[in-house]
């Protein structure tokens, strides 16, 4: 699946955009995050207070632990400053 | 009723006479519109800001300004709607964010627009970051942009 990452999120982690492959036992937006979170120190630096972090699963919001199967474009964001 | 929608998210500015007026041509069912705009400002507490930075997610952008449009159409009776949302590099004193509303009446005009702002607010995927003499940050999410969006989900 594709994972994007915006505002702080992405700088922390270095890029904009990746396809992963997390394991069958990666179920809902918090294991991924969980996941992600072990992949690195720029990971862990973008993951570490994963109740501010926001998803998104195919362009609309989700909760942590919505389940991530099917999904073909998941993002991560902190919360948003539009308007 | 026809509700004539416009949602653009764009790094050019906007020019709010030319929207109003692109809003309400060769309508005579229009007896209200009212114009939100949002501006960049010059300091925020103590600090000077020279710009902002914005950064969005496209296609969800779109997508969730066009779920709270039809949440707004069918909660009061608009005959049209248009959001602009400005994206990249915004220099204090510029435009970010246009919302206007039309319908016969202006209550629902003024409510439709506020729900509309308080929403995007809160749950637009954009992101400002402030460039300030002391270098630059991302803006803080603030809790009464959700306590404002939240109030309309209440009865």
């Amino acid at each position: 699946m594709k994972v994007k990452y915006f505002a702080w999120v992405r700088e922390r982690i270095g890029k904009a955009e990746e396809t992963i492959e997390p394991p069958a036992s990666v179920r809902t937006v918090d294991d991924l995050i969980g996941w992600l979170a072990a992949q690195g120190d720029s990971y862990a630096h973008a993951f570490e207070t994963p109740r501010v972090i926001r998803a998104a699963i195919d362009h609309a919001h989700v909760k942590s632990d919505t389940v991530i199967a099917g999904a073909r474009e998941i993002a991560f964001f902190p919360p948003m400053t539009g308007g | 009723m026809t509700t004539h929608v416009t949602i653009r998210i764009q790094q050019a500015d906007f020019d709010i006479g030319r929207e109003v007026a692109a809003l309400t041509r060769g309508r005579t069912d229009i007896g209200a519109v009212v114009t939100f705009s949002g501006i960049c400002r010059g300091r925020e507490g103590d600090e000077a800001i020279a710009a902002l930075t914005l950064e969005h997610y496209p296609g969800m952008a779109e997508a969730e300004i066009a779920r709270h449009a039809e949440t707004a159409m069918s909660r009061w009776p608009l005959t049209g709607l248009t959001v602009v949302h400005r994206v990249g590099r915004i220099a204090a004193g510029e435009n970010i964010v246009l919302v206007l509303t039309a319908s016969a009446h202006r209550q629902a005009a003024f409510q439709a627009a506020e729900f509309l702002m308080d929403y995007l607010k809160a749950n637009a995927p954009f992101w400002k970051r402030e460039e300030k003499p002391t270098g630059t940050s991302w803006v803080d999410a603030h809790s009464h942009d959700d306590d404002a969006a939240a109030r309309w989900t209440k009865s």
